[in-house]
């Protein structure tokens, strides 16, 4: 019996069963090699010294005692820093499938426990709500087969392309071409564009990885496929080089890394495809950007001219100015104007109920050229936990009502809505993303899945991973540290980039195709929609089956 | 699946030749209804002055006929002329037809000469009038009001309308013939529904489905341009396009193509007035038709046009000579309609065509998309 006085414990004492995630070990299959402890990225396992006692029994003698066996094992550290996150690189590295993390079917004790040192929990990844979303609940039921010949997804020719900036008015198009007036510039894209994510928040392999796959997909297949880069700025070769036309430059409350593309621009060969202001970010509304510093290698802060190795949180809002109308105001025109007013500039928001007053304030602005709305279902490399779980709003209605409000004005053609947010969030990434350009969206931006599906990403809705803030990325996505994203092949990655984008393509034709769509992307095609849930149904203005 | 069948003549001819034009065709549709356009009229027993506003409908009351007289007379329109058909009842199946209306009206006396004003005011005619039966339980139907213009629409066998309202009796003839042969069966029964479509002088009909039908219904109405509603049928949009093109826009005939099923960028890249027909179809994105379609339209001017979707998917044919065309879904319709020509010279347009039978009817027109075109205003 083990005296009371010994045991060890304190309020934040947790046992295995405690944590989210409990490692698995077989001693019986282990090697001792040692790989899975040298690679956890929050060093959750180690080798430890154990000692068995075995009973001894010597019948001849009539005597009792013990031997004791000592043996090296592997342990599971239950302190909260070192909790395992259930990344599941152990088991990829072991020789012998002797090791994995098995997700806790118990409540997670952690979670009361993880404010150690007043620190409210920040952490990157998603919203961790698991379970079919309002978009994989819509589906595509007009299927026009009363007098056509159907279309075939494999023969004819559609058109999925999309249109981003500002779309003038038919009668003032006319009018300012014949007087050679400024028309505002458009680009021909794919409506799928990969959201942004900064050159800090992702690894150099991934972002160089992403910008191949793009070029590809633009150059050798013809989907014009187009990234955008987040807060940071933006690598010197890609501003300087013919890929730029493939990039949306974000500008962000930070405004970092614009020193070095102001300074690019005489030398640019050609203009980005857009400039995004971003004002708000679904994921965590009401709050910056945030680089920590463990991310903030040598190149980096050079980048984004800052001291190597400091926190960089971007403030909320745009400190310089008054109020959004105002700073929407001056920050396109300034935007516009930096690029000659060949470049689109749109601003970007959190998914909130006020969404509508920022549109109608874009809807009068000559030089907008679009709107991003960001719903709550978003992810980010780094945030507070409580902004990820309980602040923004869900995509679907809130892009709903303000196309709804367009149309009622008659001005949908005029400035395109594009929605992110949870597209793709449990992979049904063409699916949900139609769902949004049926619903009114002229586009969906989508990273999480990008990151997914073409590097790897392991996080997931349960709470798995979620450490891109720390750069303990295990995958080598968003870490700035050269041992862990030498992991991350870029060739490998900009296949994977062909591969996705090939295959959305195709999925894409598959839904027009029995829609009896294939000249223009079916946006605002609000009667071929249809979803099990009256409440939705009724919000959304779309048909309620069962 | 609905057929469509257009004659026009340097001669007026009965509208019963194209019914019966109709009957060739007869496999290929339901014959639920007929909607008929008469263009360029000519009436047997009435001396007709061709600037005077005729009104087409259906008065299936006879309060609704009394308002409508109260209307008009309140309006400051003179009856000229009120045309009888010789009616041959239970043809039809509907019964509550009080009155089929073909009414000849002299203008108000000092109302504005000029030719915007007065197609404004026809319109709103039209407009004010479809109201009022709206309001009273659908007991007035009015289909057009326009000079030259005369618009039939019922429920029925084509060839069954036409015996019931003694069409074959000679008594009205015209320039320009356009018929339908279906109800719009894929939504509600209408008479609204039922093709062709009229507004301020411009008609069209189509035999497909417009499966961009509700983003473009949704662009139009928030335009918010008199005589943009209705909409009971996808088809309606082809008018209204063809509409806004000519009379707001003020654009050539030849755009009305590449409005409604725009060429590929890289086709345009090497096209003449590429430029600017990029701009065009961004700028009129929301009005890109889609699925299979074959569109038939006429002008004021007895202009009379043939568009096919961009797969072209559905079928159209068109054959003549100087004096007298035909426009039909099935080559034996044009057969029926013009057997007294070289049929070597029958044309099918593909995807890229207009056909334009102009006004003096000496020739036809097969314009193509990858073509210039004049544009005095912008290009």
């Amino acid at each position: 019996m083990v005296s009371i006085q010994s045991v060890c414990t304190s309020p934040s004492s947790l046992t295995y069963h405690d944590l989210p995630w409990i490692v698995q070990h077989r001693e019986d299959r282990c090697t001792l090699c040692g790989r899975c402890t040298s690679i956890c990225p929050v060093q959750a396992i180690y080798l430890t010294y154990r000692r068995q006692r075995m009973p001894k029994l010597d019948i001849l003698q009539k005597k009792r005692g013990s031997d004791y066996r000592h043996f090296v094992g592997i342990r599971q550290r239950t302190n909260i820093e070192n909790k395992c996150i259930g990344c599941g690189m152990c088991s990829m590295v072991c020789p012998n499938e002797a090791i994995t993390p098995t997700p806790n079917s118990n409540e997670d004790r952690s979670l009361f426990h993880i404010n150690q040192k007043g620190e409210a929990w920040k952490r990157g990844g998603r919203r961790n709500v698991s379970g079919r979303t309002i978009l994989d609940r819509i589906i595509f039921d007009r299927i026009s087969m009363l007098t056509d010949p159907a279309l075939d997804a494999g023969r004819h020719e559609f058109s999925t392309s999309t249109i981003l900036g500002r779309i003038l008015p038919p009668e003032e198009f006319l009018r300012r071409k014949a007087a050679g007036e400024w028309i505002p510039p458009t680009r021909e894209i794919f409506p799928f564009i990969i959201g942004s994510m900064s050159f800090g928040a992702l690894s150099p392999n991934m972002w160089l990885g992403l910008l191949q796959g793009v070029a590809y997909c633009n150059e050798v297949l013809g989907i014009p496929v187009v990234m955008a880069t987040g807060e940071g700025g933006c690598p010197p070769w890609v501003l300087k080089s013919p890929f730029l036309k493939y990039i949306i430059l974000q500008i962000a409350s930070g405004y970092f890394g614009w020193d070095e593309i102001i300074r690019a621009i005489p030398e640019m060969q050609c203009d980005p495809a857009a400039i995004e202001i971003k004002y708000g970010q679904g994921a965590k509304p009401g709050d910056g950007g945030l680089l920590m510093w463990f991310k903030v290698s040598k190149l980096i802060a050079r980048l984004r001219g800052v001291p190597e190795g400091v926190d960089l949180p971007s403030p909320p809002v745009h400190q310089t100015l008054y109020s959004i109308e105002e700073s929407v105001m001056k920050m396109i025109q300034t935007m516009s104007m930096a690029f000659g007013f060949r470049v689109p500039v749109y601003p970007k928001i959190s998914g909130s109920t006020s969404a509508k007053s920022v549109l109608n304030n874009l809807v009068r602005n000559p030089y907008a050229g679009g709107l991003l709305i960001d719903g709550m279902d978003g992810g980010t490399g780094a945030a507070y936990n409580i902004s990820m779980d309980a602040t923004g709003h869900p995509i679907a209605s809130n892009l709903r009502e303000c196309y709804l409000d367009l149309v009622a004005q008659g001005r949908q053609n005029e400035i395109p809505l594009f929605a992110a947010g949870g597209i793709g969030k449990n992979g049904n990434v063409t699916q949900n993303g139609m769902a949004l350009i049926m619903l009114g969206a002229s586009g969906v931006h989508i990273g999480k899945y990008i990151m997914q599906s073409t590097a790897g990403c392991l996080g997931n809705e349960i709470g798995r991973c979620n450490v891109c803030n720390l750069g303990l990325c295990p995958k080598g996505i968003t870490s700035q540290n050269p041992k862990l994203f030498r992991r991350l092949d870029p060739d490998e990655v900009a296949q994977r980039v062909v591969d996705v984008y090939m295959t959305i393509n195709t999925e894409i034709k598959k839904i027009m195709a029995p829609l009896g769509r294939s000249q223009s992307l079916p946006i605002g095609m609000s009667d071929a929609l249809g979803i099990d849930d009256h409440a939705a149904a009724e919000r959304l203005q779309i048909k309620y089956v069962c | 699946m609905c057929r469509l069948a257009l004659k026009t003549a340097d001669t007026p001819f009965s509208p019963y030749e194209v019914l019966t034009a109709m009957e060739a065709m007869q496999e290929g549709f339901d014959g639920s209804g007929l909607g008929l356009l008469l263009r360029g009229i000519h009436f047997d027993d009435f001396n007709y002055r061709i600037d005077q506003p005729i009104l087409s409908g259906i008065a299936h009351t006879e309060e609704a006929l009394q308002r409508l007289d109260e209307y008009m007379a309140g309006q400051g329109y003179e009856l000229k002329y009120d045309h009888e058909f010789t009616i041959t009842r239970g043809i039809v199946e509907a019964q509550d037809r009080e009155k089929y209306i073909i009414r000849v009206y002299k203008d108000p006396v000092g109302a504005e000469p000029s030719q915007e004003a007065t197609e404004q005011r026809y319109m709103q005619v039209r407009l004010d009038l479809r109201r009022d039966g709206e309001e009273h339980g659908g007991d007035l139907t009015v289909f057009s009001f326009w000079p030259q213009v005369v618009m039939i629409k019922e429920v029925g066998w084509p060839l069954a309308v036409g015996d019931a309202l003694g069409l074959h009796d000679g008594r009205i003839k015209a320039r320009v013939v356009m018929a339908q042969g279906r109800q719009n069966t894929n939504y509600g029964i209408n008479l609204y529904a039922c093709h062709p479509f009229f507004i301020q002088g411009i008609a069209t009909m189509t035999n497909g489905e417009n499966t961009a039908f509700v983003p473009i219904k949704e662009w139009l109405t928030g335009k918010q341009i008199p005589g943009y509603l209705g909409y009971q049928s996808d088809s309606e949009v082809f008018t209204h396009i063809l509409h806004y093109v000519l009379k707001k826009l003020k654009l050539p005939l030849e755009t009305y193509k590449h409005v409604i099923t725009p060429l590929k960028t890289s086709e345009l890249d090497v096209h003449p007035q590429g430029d600017f027909l990029k701009g065009l179809r961004t700028a009129c994105r929301r009005l890109i038709i889609d699925g299979p379609n074959a569109v038939i339209g006429t002008l004021p001017d007895e202009t009379s046009l043939l568009v096919m979707d961009h797969k072209k998917m559905r079928p159209a044919s068109v054959g003549g000579r100087p004096g007298a065309w035909a426009f039909a879904s099935e080559i034996c319709g044009v057969d029926a309609l013009i057997p007294d020509r070289d049929r070597s010279l029958d044309f099918q347009p593909m995807r890229e065509h207009t056909v334009i039978i102009p006004p003096h009817r000496k020739e036809m027109v097969i314009w193509s998309q990858f073509n210039q075109f004049a544009l005095p205003q912008a290009a």
